[in-house]
């Protein structure tokens, strides 16, 4: 399974030593599982489990105009951010459809921490030096710079606390602290991609072995991308290349949340305010299979034999125990208890739109 | 590890003589480690007729589907159906409750033109290497 082609993690080496079942994810070689996506996915529900997102890009964004060129470029409202905090938010092209979904983080009103997905690092870069073409400002590619390990579970805080001089029980979701994880500088976060609490840390690669070894020392369970990514589903956070992408918008993404149509002009904003007044012509929805079978992402949605709809995500919630996913339906048909038809295997199997997140923790 | 009295498919279906012309199918126990855990086994109902090679029914695992091969022909004379509530059956006893069909051969020569435990853990060891 060693592939020469593709690129590693800083954690790779741990990786392989834990047993992990690599895989080529997007042209990094990352473990999809150590022990089993289910008991993965438990332990990060019940107890602490730790991913590495080294592949996941970093970029920094500095100067007078920062703010400006992030304003234009991305659809929530930057200006609303504070030092230490973190916002989600899309990466607009024109049409409204996604560059990428992204985190900013501010570390001050000109300088500005952006974490993109792995794959999309080089053209969220160019697309966002492009846009600064005459603006005060300087867009940077750190990628190479960090590893991430994102610690995720009710017992995150008290696994990391000890390792770190950052006061972490005061610091609430999407804030971050600066300081260091056992003795070396570093970015923590109360964010995550799992639905459950936990932190995102961010330090240089050559040190990120030996902090997860003893993160999982400490009792934190290693977990792989199959359970990141029922983890992730079942908390209705989207993925990148499957529920968004370029041809899609956040308005269409049911991620309204993010659309700040009064902050001033964006990339997009006249195709959003086009659609939140007449409505998208497609939402994404959450649905259940009501027939057994696991819908996956790409299989068709039909509607009296007709093509009405496609999968974007489904997998067995761990969780529900009940297989779930994400779908783009007709506006009229995407609200909670209409069902529909998805094609498996050219089998017609029922499925029903159910209120969304499928698993919300207990605060 | 791989039992003896079993032939296997390269499609990683095994072949277990029960009496006479019955057999029973299943997968193998580095199929179901590849798959990993196991959710949902979709069987064909009893009474059908399966050809060599034809696709009987699918596994879900929850990171993935896969088709499932049928690696004789015969007739299903009675499927597993504790896999409906237990799929995990076929993670932690591949070889013996999480057994899939029972099988009528009509063509018993099928049988010895599979491989034998040697061969398919031989055959593994190439495929998984690769």
């Amino acid at each position: 399974m060693a592939d020469q082609n593709l690129k590693k993690t800083p954690l790779n080496q741990v990786e392989h030593e834990l047993g992990g079942k690599m895989v080529d994810f997007g042209g990094w070689e990352l473990p999809v599982q150590f022990s089993g996506i289910l008991e993965e996915h438990a332990a990060v529900r019940e107890h602490a489990g730790l991913f590495d997102v080294s592949h996941m890009g970093e970029l920094t964004v500095k100067g007078p105009e920062a703010l400006a060129l992030l304003q234009r470029a991305t659809c929530n409202d930057v200006s609303k951010l504070e030092n230490g905090r973190a916002q989600y938010t899309g990466l607009l092209y024109p049409t409204a459809g996604f560059v990428d979904d992204i985190l900013i983080y501010q570390n001050a009103p000109d300088d500005f921490f952006v974490v993109v997905n792995a794959s999309n690092s080089d053209k969220d870069y160019e697309w966002l030096a492009d846009a600064a073409k005459g603006m005060d400002v300087e867009v940077r590619n750190v990628s190479a710079d960090y590893a991430q390990l994102a610690l995720q579970g009710p017992e995150a805080e008290r696994l990391l606390q000890p390792m770190t001089d950052i006061a972490l029980a005061p610091m609430k979701y999407y804030r971050f602290g600066k300081g260091k994880v056992d003795g070396v500088p570093a970015i923590v976060s109360r964010t995550g991609y799992t639905g459950e609490d936990g932190f995102e840390v961010y330090v240089a690669p050559s040190e990120a072995p030996r902090i997860m070894r003893k993160l999982l020392d400490a009792g934190a369970k290693p977990c792989g991308l199959g359970a990141r990514d029922t983890l992730r589903l079942e908390a209705k956070m989207a993925l990148y290349g499957n529920d968004i992408d370029e041809t899609t918008t956040p308005l269409e993404a049911d991620l309204s949340w993010i659309v700040k149509i009064d902050k001033g002009d964006f990339f997009g904003r006249d195709v959003l305010q086009r659609e939140s007044a007449e409505g998208p012509r497609r939402k994404l929805a959450g649905f259940e299979m009501v027939d057994r079978g696991i819908a996956r992402h790409g299989y068709p949605v039909v509607d009296g034999g007709e093509e009405a709809g496609v999968v974007t995500s489904g997998t067995h919630s761990p969780t529900l125990k009940k297989a779930i996913g994400l779908a783009y339906l007709p506006l009229d048909k995407s609200a909670p208890g209409a069902e529909f038809m998805v094609l498996i295997r050219g089998k017609e199997t029922r499925a029903r739109v159910v209120p969304t997140p499928f698993y919300k923790r207990a605060k | 590890m791989t039992p003896e009295d079993n032939r296997y498919a390269k499609s990683h279906e095994y072949v277990h003589p029960e009496a006479g012309d019955l057999v029973i199918i299943g997968i193998t126990d580095y199929a179901q480690k590849e798959l990993g855990d196991v959710v949902f086994v979709e069987l064909p109902p009893v009474g059908s007729e399966l050809e060599l090679g034809d696709e009987f029914g699918s596994i879900e695992s929850v990171k993935a589907v896969s088709e499932l091969f049928s690696p004789v022909s015969g007739q299903v004379v009675e499927i597993n159906e504790a896999l409906n509530d237990k799929p995990e059956l076929v993670n932690t006893d591949p070889y013996g409750d999480g057994w899939m069909m029972k099988i009528k051969l009509t063509i018993p020569e099928e049988v010895d033109e599979m491989m034998t435990a040697e061969e398919y853990e031989e055959y593994v060891e190439k495929e998984s290497a690769h």
